[in-house]
């Protein structure tokens, strides 16, 4: 039931201060013609509403969620406690710079962190995700090649093991995407990118270790290739959780490199986050960063504007309550925590993988990184059942899925991401359930076309959602609709 | 698994039915059986020149956005807006559901003859 359908005329919460400064109307054409259609309830009533979704919502807190390339990892409370604090959560982004020191102070060290663990010079934190981020390198990749004149840079090179967002931002960002095939290692074909790169390459975009768990030993070839032919190298920093604190970006070639705050430094991801996709660049760039950096000068943070930047690409700081929860997080860390944590999220990968492989066909059969790729092609025609169908009967016994039928490249593909926050015991139990699935597979295949049944929704009809979305609540009268 | 005996096909797993200088391409039922559901389909515009190995088309299923690549060149002469409305026609009979024609072929990219393209089909699901 939405919220809006318990709404009751009259009933309200007390959760808006009286205002304090006059009203002012706008002028008659700016006024809406019919109230604003906002459901009334009381608090009561709200919270009860809030607690139902979430029992009925499955989230980190509940148990393990494995999903591959996502880094779900645990988000520490003290993260909420320091967002929390009335300095950083009641202020104005139009304060001035004097009344913010401390926020500044904030922004101006996780960026010195950040570029310490990926080896760049510079970060913004406008981005406000991965994606977002992706966007953001690739214009200021755009703004750099169209100051020296070199307009006919117009293609960017992306893995076919990459994230989909990766050809879309470049596509965006009004560049052509071309796809070099992977290697039989799971790697870039070396040969093929020799084959691919010209005068006309902008650049390339490549996660390490990639969609695949695998750390790319030729990166430093990779990355001298593009170089050599006057291209830039973006980092997608979805896959940092794998190497942060062991090995650097900014060490292997790359020149302008994301990190997603949600996943490898443990801000809140999914349902609604929100995101931070701080971009950071080697010097040669940071004219280009878009809106405003802080910098410190005598003991004082000023907001500083990049010379040639490429202008805002969200509003004012980007998600900065974010930005606090993740120096909270890397401050807790500290320089061996951060270590551990990157050194701990791949030996779980491979401790899964380890005691799964035995049934389960490994994509690449060879050490991981931080997550794992599983092909149940074999299992799928023994059986009929399918990497979607496993993904749903292990909802229904109790765990998330992991992502499903990504990277392309691998068929009938499930992808596993434990993380280091997760016990043992915890991945023990998701072996067993993994282990047991695969038997009922082969003696009771046909159970799971249903799976899963124990969900306050059994399985959603995927297709008829995607062809025939609906996306908006509409009112019971007509009121609503202006 | 469907495969037509009076057309040919593409290593992309497209099919093409030529008549004369004009020629009709849509995806093959292995495609379609791998895709999944179809449930959105991007079509070119009539009049777009595509080259040989060009995307020209994109579709959508339940398990990803995939790009479509012609195995000929030429000007698209029409596209089958049916399929922009019900993109489920493709799983239905991946051979009636005919995503362009091209007016006149300039280029020929590899193409396979029905009895190649059921050995490539062969050899890829053997590799995996």
């Amino acid at each position: 039931m939405l919220v809006f359908e318990k709404s009751r005329e009259g009933r309200g919460t007390s959760f808006l201060p009286i205002c304090d400064v006059p009203e002012v109307l706008p002028s008659p054409q700016f006024q809406r013609k019919l109230p604003l259609q906002l459901p009334e309830i009381a608090e009561t009533d709200l919270n009860r509403h809030y607690s139902e979704l979430g029992e009925k919502a499955y989230g980190v807190n509940h148990g393990a969620y494995p999903l591959g390339s996502c880094t779900m990892k645990y988000n520490p409370k003290i993260n909420e406690e320091m967002a929390g604090l009335s300095g950083f959560s009641e202020i104005h982004p139009l304060q001035t710079e004097e009344t913010v020191q401390g926020c500044l102070e904030v922004m101006n060290l996780l960026e010195k962190y950040l570029c310490e663990i990926t080896g760049m010079t510079h970060f913004t934190m406008q981005p406000g995700a991965g994606a977002h981020g992706e966007l953001t390198g690739l214009l200021m990749m755009k703004a750099y090649h169209q100051k020296h004149g070199d307009t006919k840079r117009t293609k960017i090179i992306v893995p076919d093991s990459a994230h989909g967002t990766n050809p879309a931002s470049a596509t965006m960002a009004g560049f052509e995407t071309i796809t070099v095939p992977s290697n039989k290692d799971g790697g870039v074909d070396v040969e093929k990118l020799k084959e691919a790169v010209g005068s006309d390459t902008a650049g390339l975009m490549l996660t390490n270790p990639n969609t695949l768990g695998l750390f790319d030993k030729n990166i430093l070839e990779i990355t001298e290739i593009i170089h050599n032919c006057g291209g830039i190298n973006y980092y997608d920093g979805a896959n940092l959780n794998a190497i942060m604190g062991i090995a650097r970006p900014g060490d292997m070639g790359f020149d302008v490199i994301h990190v997603n705050l949600h996943k490898t430094f443990s801000t809140p991801h999914g349902g609604g986050g929100p995101g931070s996709g701080p971009v950071g660049c080697k010097k040669f760039l940071s004219e280009f960063l878009p809106s405003v950096r802080s910098e410190e000068k005598d003991g004082r943070f000023r907001l500083v504007k990049a010379a040639s930047s490429i202008g805002e690409m969200k509003s004012f700081y980007g998600n900065f309550l974010i930005v606090v929860r993740a120096l909270t997080y890397l401050m807790t860390m500290g320089k061996e925590g951060v270590l551990q944590a990157s050194e701990n999220a791949v030996l779980n990968a491979n401790y899964m993988l380890q005691k799964l492989k035995d049934l389960y066909t490994p994509a690449y059969n060879k050490t991981c990184m931080h997550e794992f790729v599983l092909s149940l092609e074999k299992l799928k025609k023994e059986t009929g059942v399918s990497a979607l169908d496993i993904a749903k009967g292990m909802i229904d016994k109790g765990i998330h899925p992991p992502t499903m039928y990504f990277p392309l490249i691998v068929h009938e593909a499930l992808m596993f991401e434990p993380t280091e926050t997760e016990s043992k015991e915890t991945m023990d139990d998701m072996i067993e359930i993994l282990r047991d699935l695969y038997e009922e597979a082969h003696t009771t295949p046909e159970q799971f076309h249903s799976a899963p049944i124990s969900t306050p929704v059994a399985r959603l009809n995927e297709v008829e959602a995607a062809r025939n979305p609906i996306l908006k609540y509409d009112w019971p009268n007509e009121k609503g609709d202006i | 698994m469907k495969i037509l005996n009076d057309l040919f096909y593409s290593k992309f797993h497209e099919w093409i039915k030529f008549d004369g200088e004009s020629a009709v391409v849509g995806l093959t039922d292995y495609a379609q059986s791998a895709l999944g559901d179809i449930v959105f389909v991007n079509l070119p515009e009539i009049g777009d020149e595509v080259g040989v190995d060009g995307s020209f088309a994109d579709v959508e299923s339940v398990k990803a956005v995939s790009d479509i690549y012609t195995p000929v060149g030429g000007r698209v002469s029409a596209i089958n807006e049916e399929l922009l409305d019900a993109p489920e026609k493709i799983n239905q009979d991946a051979y009636d559901a005919w995503l362009v024609k091209f007016d006149k072929i300039t280029e020929k990219g590899e193409l396979l003859s029905a009895e190649e393209y059921k050995a490539f089909v062969e050899s890829i699901q053997e590799e995996a």
